[in-house]
């Protein structure tokens, strides 16, 4: 095995450049070393003026995604030993089909205006005093939304998602994923409010099911699920608007589940 | 006074770099393109509805309008055509069928069951149908 693997990091100085350009680092190459183990030894000992976010080096916090070799990953959970035979290059992109700030700094802002839009927290049907209690989950209840509360905002699925790149003011997978969190949860009353953004053109119906968001997750939520999930629901509860157009009560049924 | 070259970004905002998607994003690699290629399979699932509307206005209108019809349908291109749209089709309902499971969450007895077993009915029922209208033809 090559003692040294080599980087090619995309660069773009905002000051300078026009466009970005590909920069090469030979590195030494460690099997127990991410991508991310790299880029930060790049910028320890060849080049101080790299520029990339990272923050807690253990799939948590989500800041540190990229594309290496053209695929979406978080660069603290992406081997170097997985492209050592890989022609012992390692190429390294700012997340696609996001403005890009500086280096492989993404800018986040349209992604945090949408995210905002679906309400991604409890709306209660009133609120209650804390002298009430807990708000009581049966482990069938957890489990409707479990899988979608593990997202961690990394944004690695808007990368996959050619939808995002072809049509900008698509809500996207991440967010139409955490609504459908808040959605599943037994303590929340606030489906209605985020239909309107859900149930949209630029909401679930802008999704064109190809599942690359779903594939590239590293948490496992599986946003083309909840998409596809939401669009039964919607045509569902269209068709029940249709018919029974007197009947439009909220469907779930008390504030508080007994466990 | 001397000129003074523009700024290249307004101050305190930088100036972000904003690729432009290519026509051809599809073309790099193979899930993109088979994506591709399942949404152009509805071309042929239309062809496939056309050409058997044709073949029973066709039934419809007698033995001779159906021998003509038949005629037609026999030529080499129209042969290639058929082929092609098979290949589609049956691409078009086991890329459908097997994406059933992300859209359909059945629980039994509180546990979700495995996508297989979600997909499978869909497969049940198209060997069934398909074996009645062979059974009803070919009889």
């Amino acid at each position: 095995m090559a003692d040294n693997i080599i980087l090619e990091i995309a660069r773009y100085s905002p000051e300078q450049d026009s466009e970005p350009t590909f920069q090469t680092y030979e590195v030494p190459f460690r099997k127990e070393w991410v991508v991310l183990d790299a880029l930060n030894y790049v910028k320890d000992k060849i080049d101080g003026s790299l520029t990339y976010r990272w923050s807690c080096r253990m799939g948590i916090c989500g800041s540190c995604g990229m594309m290496v070799n053209g695929e979406p990953k978080l660069s603290c959970a992406t081997f170097l030993s997985s492209y050592a035979g890989d022609g012992n290059k390692v190429r390294v992109e700012p997340l696609r089909y996001f403005p890009i700030v500086r280096d492989l700094v993404t800018e986040l802002s349209d992604f945090l205006g949408k995210l905002k839009k679906v309400k991604p927290w409890l709306i209660p049907e009133h609120e209650l005093p804390l002298s009430a209690g807990e708000f009581l989950q049966t482990p069938e209840q957890l489990e409707d939304y479990k899988q979608f509360s593990m997202c961690i905002n990394c944004t690695l699925c808007y990368s996959a998602c050619p939808v995002v790149g072809l049509d900008p003011i698509f809500v996207g997978p991440a967010a139409i994923a955490l609504a459908q969190r808040y959605n599943k949860d037994s303590r929340d009353r606030g489906a209605g409010e985020r239909r309107a953004v859900l149930a949209h053109p630029e909401g679930i119906w802008g999704c064109t099911f190809v599942g690359e968001c779903t594939r590239v997750c590293p948490k496992h939520v599986d946003p083309a699920g909840a998409i596809q999930q939401y669009k039964v629901e919607a045509a569902l509860q269209w068709v029940k608007e249709l018919l029974m157009p007197w009947g439009q009560r909220k469907s779930k049924e008390g504030g508080r589940a007994a466990a | 006074m001397p000129q003074h070259k523009p700024p290249m970004y307004t101050e305190y905002h930088p100036r972000w770099y904003r690729p432009r998607v290519s026509v051809y994003w599809w073309l790099g690699q193979w899930r993109y393109m088979k994506f591709i290629l399942r949404e152009l399979s509805s071309v042929f699932v239309a062809i496939v509805v056309t050409m058997t509307l044709l073949q029973l206005r066709a039934l419809r209108n007698g033995p001779e309008a159906y021998a003509r019809l038949q005629h037609r349908l026999q030529t080499p291109a129209v042969i290639a055509l058929s082929v092609i749209s098979l290949f589609f089709v049956v691409f078009h309902t086991f890329t459908w069928f097997n994406l059933t499971p992300r859209a359909m969450v059945i629980r039994l007895r509180g546990k979700r069951l495995p996508d297989f077993l979600v997909a499978a009915p869909n497969y049940v029922v198209w060997v069934v149908v398909s074996g009645a209208v062979a059974w009803l033809v070919l009889r």
